[in-house]
């Protein structure tokens, strides 16, 4: 079998029950992403898959052959930090870590959604959504951060998501 | 070695007249980037070659025995390896703290308990064999709700043994007011985003195991106790520690079965356990009952206090929730009781979560004082003030440093509260009921013997090494941040090494100690290389001026690099308690405020904003202090709205052990959550100054929600979590 992973290609044979996940863990050498729960609960595994982000715990390694993906390593590597990366870091959008690349990636993904215009639960306009800190708690909702960074977290996606101050605090729409 | 005992106030040279700015600060973490871009290695991801995988088969009954296993047709999976069933080695639990998890195969005491291994050549066949060995038991009757059981008021288990000062039933008897309530809090698990994991290999009779541990220097003894072997033959490694929230401060069940599937296949193992099985191999935080009795005079002037607490515990645990521990040092009271009582269960073992004590003890006493002030028709600030005691109210010690008061009046100040309308459910937006709430924040300090070893290179560059763990705690930068700071360098010239069983002795990382503790014993470190550059440079050491890798005495101005003339220079410090430690009563303390919306037709609560006002002593990095503190109330969040371990009273299984079903935080429940530090440095708590952090942020945070609970909508629920079917019931008419 054979994979393209921050392209790049990948061959190996692993038992056809492997996820996409334990796919990347187990036989590639690509740790980045994490697993939490294995049950698609947490969302540290969180992967690009097309540019879409999927939980690659709930997926079969076997059914991407064909797909374009990326995780946490394809987007930025330590010396060469992709601009979501640089944001948690300077806002200190984590703690221990763990659920962090999950969380980037997701990141990333959301915004790309959001530029799209795909709606949320929150959306004010369904046809053409647009950010704020509300927004940005919401579709993020899937990544679990025990350590509860998640102040943090928000801020650092507002900041790669050029938000102003104003543009942040629009809308409160379910909480009163 | 330079040794440093807290027999006396403390307070370094070289951390007044060094003026890096370089402690304190908000440093950006000096891991981040491997975090980011998931380059940090955790216990289950640098596996050595030919790694093999395996899995725990766990008993389906809560009490009993094992009759028989059949593991056949897991042996015949393809790829399985071995299934051992025979090790007697094989741990029935995780250790608590510092002790070895028990063993034994056949009699079961809780449902969940390992009972086989299977060890196979991929993930997917060990999970699958495990499924197919045949576990034959029989089931006994168990206890499996804690709530029906009887305390045991005797148990001498625990650290806080009763406290019962005055005689409790005249002077309620003769107070002016009384006050008597019981509160209930559900069990809870750590539930750290990385389970509990482990990747062990053996160079012939050596074990190494990579493992996910706050306390790798006790964890390095606990598991040469369990295997039978001599300590000098085990290294711990735990660079990065996906969390802990003290559900890994003991050896978890998987590192003694990697260790052992290891041996037995002559190859390295690695394990994680699924998720699920974390639910009952990792101990969780006892449930509680409780019950508060205050008597006052007409003016809220309290003379007897009195919190009483039942937990849980199973047959083999040592651990007692110390329920009151928070409580002890609050308020004032000549009378005094506080006391924790046990049931006995066939349940998982119970055990150290996140603030043992405080996280669920804040609730009922810090509630209750919120329903006394509305009582007595005073505002619970007020309340509090009238009853801040002077010294410690037990002991009668000083306190180290106590700013309480100015907690409250800075977070009443921020947060607004005099906006606050004392008559519950008379602010309203729509369908929402708006109202604010506070609490006090107290979590006792606590100072432990750490070691740290500081080298100097030949380059100016700084090494700090100790086996202290980094577990999101900030450990890797505090030090650096320590060290840059004491020699006058930025934290890029600070190389920190941690989670090394190698590497001198720390505390390690639980209880909140572990940046203070390890702290200091690099301020010691560093004090004794500042003695010997103060001889190369014949100056005594508080002469000396470190700015930007330099030394200066006067005009004189050495680069670090060349006094070392060649060599490195190494110090080792070591930071224990002492006279000053116990002679002081020693907290960090805070104020808690939150403003939440309940839904007037649905119950729902949202929670708007948060404040906390924290005094924690020294802080060594604003930053990452802050995320911690923050952390905390967002756990405070969760208690009081949604956390709950659910117990299956039939089966001694935990009906809800995965985070479908048991509710942390997600991003949506969390508000803008402002935090502001009150500054002190605790010359008697430790060398570097500093108090814990981690744990204060949830003491009382909870508290202060359903405190606004009440105020929003009249409400008042004991029984947490605080689902909004407790409270529909009670809400106004729409």
């Amino acid at each position: 079998m054979h994979w393209t992973i921050n392209g790049q290609r990948y061959e190996a044979e692993p038992d056809i029950r492997t996820t996409l996940l334990d796919l990347a863990r187990e036989h590639l050498g690509l740790t980045g992403s994490k697993k939490g729960c294995d049950h698609g609960q947490c969302g540290s595994c969180t992967m690009l898959v097309n540019g879409r982000r999927i939980n690659s715990c709930l997926s079969l390694a076997v059914m991407h052959q064909d797909d374009e993906i990326t995780t946490i390593e394809g987007l930025g590597q330590p010396d060469n930090l992709h601009p979501m990366q640089a944001a948690f870091v300077s806002h200190d959008g984590y703690q221990c870590g763990y659920c962090t690349p999950g969380q980037i990636c997701s990141a990333v993904g959301m915004l790309d959604e959001v530029k799209k215009g795909f709606p949320s639960w929150v959306s004010d306009d369904l046809s053409s959504p647009s950010l704020n800190d509300q927004e940005i708690g919401e579709r993020m909702s899937g990544n679990l951060c025990r350590c509860a960074a998640y102040p943090n977290i928000v801020d650092a996606i507002a900041e790669v998501a050029g938000l102003s101050e104003d543009q942040r605090q629009t809308s409160q729409k379910v909480s009163g | 070695m330079r040794e440093g005992k807290m027999d006396g106030p403390y307070r370094p040279a070289g951390l007044t007249q060094a003026e890096q700015g370089v402690l304190g600060a908000a440093v950006p973490r000096i891991e981040g980037p491997a975090k980011v871009t998931g380059t940090a290695q955790y216990a289950a991801e640098k596996a050595p070659e030919g790694t093999a995988y395996a899995a725990i088969v766990v008993s389906a009954i809560g009490h009993g025995r094992v009759i028989g296993i059949d593991a056949s047709a897991a042996e015949a999976v393809a790829g399985v390896l071995v299934v051992i069933t025979d090790d007697p080695r094989l741990p029935a639990q995780g250790g608590n703290s510092r002790q070895a998890p028990p063993t034994g195969l056949r009699d079961i005491f809780y449902a969940g308990q390992p009972v086989a291994i299977v060890v196979a050549e991929t993930p997917q066949a060990a999970t699958e064999a495990a499924q197919l060995v045949r576990v034959e038991s029989e089931a006994a009757a168990g206890r499996f709700d804690a709530g029906a059981e009887t305390p045991d008021t005797d148990h001498g288990k625990g650290f806080l043994p009763p406290i019962d000062a005055g005689d409790l039933d005249s002077a309620l008897a003769a107070a002016e007011v009384v006050f008597d309530q019981r509160y209930t809090t559900p069990a809870h698990f750590p539930a750290a985003l990385e389970p509990h994991a482990t990747t062990a290999w053996w160079d012939g009779d050596r074990l190494t195991v990579r493992t996910s541990n706050q306390i790798i220097g006790a964890a390095r003894g606990t598991i040469a106790t369990v295997l039978g072997i001599d300590k000098e033959r085990v290294r711990v490694l735990a660079p990065f520690v996906g969390g802990g929230f003290g559900g890994k401060t003991g050896v978890g069940p998987e590192a003694i079965v990697a260790a052992i599937a290891a041996e037995r296949v002559g190859r390295p193992v690695k394990i994680a356990l699924p998720r699920r099985q974390t639910a009952s191999m990792v101990h969780h935080r006892s449930p509680t009952r409780q019950r508060i009795r205050i008597g006052c005079d007409r003016d809220g002037r309290i003379g007897a206090i009195a919190h009483d607490s039942v937990v849980a515990q199973n047959e083999h645990g040592d651990f007692v929730e110390p329920v009151p521990f928070g409580s002890l040092p609050l308020y004032a009271g000549q009378v005094r009781r506080f006391r924790t009582d046990l049931v006995t269960v066939d349940l998982p073992q119970t055990g150290a979560v996140r603030a043992p004590g405080e996280a669920v003890g804040t609730f009922a006493i810090e509630c209750a004082m919120d329903e006394l002030a509305h009582q007595l028709g005073l505002d619970p600030i007020e309340l509090r003030r009238r009853n801040e005691p002077e010294v410690d109210p037990l002991s009668g010690k000083r306190f180290s440093t106590r700013r309480l008061l100015d907690c409250y009046d800075e977070g009443a100040q921020r947060f607004g509260w005099d906006r606050r309308l004392p008559t519950p459910g008379a602010r309203r937006e729509g369908d929402w009921l708006i109202g604010l709430g506070m609490a006090a924040a107290l979590r006792g300090n606590f100072t432990v013997e750490a070691q740290a070893r500081v080298t100097l290179g030949t380059d100016g560059r700084v090494l700090v090494e100790t086996d202290m763990t980094d577990i999101g705690t900030g450990t890797y930068t505090i030090l650096a941040q320590v060290a840059g700071e004491m020699l006058g360098l930025p934290v890029d010239a600070v190389e920190v090494r941690l989670g090394d069983s190698e590497l001198p002795p720390s505390a390690g990382s639980g209880g909140s100690f572990g940046a203070s503790s390890a702290g200091s014993a690099v301020v010691l470190a560093c004090e004794d290389i500042l003695a010997e550059l103060g001889r190369r440079m014949n100056a005594a050491p508080e002469e000396l001026r470190l700015r930007e890798g330099c030394v200066s005495v006067g005009e004189r101005r050495v680069p670090l690099a060349d006094l070392t003339h060649g060599e490195p220079i190494q110090a080792t410090g070591k930071a224990m308690p002492g006279a000053e430690t116990s002679g002081t009563s020693q907290a960090s303390h805070g104020a808690q405020f939150a403003e939440v919306a309940v839904n007037a037709v649905t119950g729902e609560v949202r929670v708007r904003r948060m404040l906390g006002v924290f005094e924690i002593g020294r802080v060594l990095n604003r930053a990452t202090a802050a995320n911690q503190a923050v952390g905390g109330m967002v756990w405070g969040i969760a208690y009081a709205l949604q956390e709950e371990a659910v117990v299956d009273t039939r089966t001694g299984r935990f009906a809800n052990p995965d985070f479908g079903e048991y509710h942390v935080a997600v991003n949506a429940d969390v508000p803008a959550i402002e935090c502001h530090f009150i500054e002190e440095v605790d010359t008697s708590a430790n060398q570097v100054g500093a108090k814990g952090v981690g744990e204060l942020g949830i003491s009382g945070a909870g508290a202060a929600v359903a405190n606004a609970i009440f105020n929003a909508c009249g409400v008042r629920v004991r029984d947490f979590p605080v689902t909004l079917d407790k409270l529909i019931a009670g809400l106004p008419a729409v």
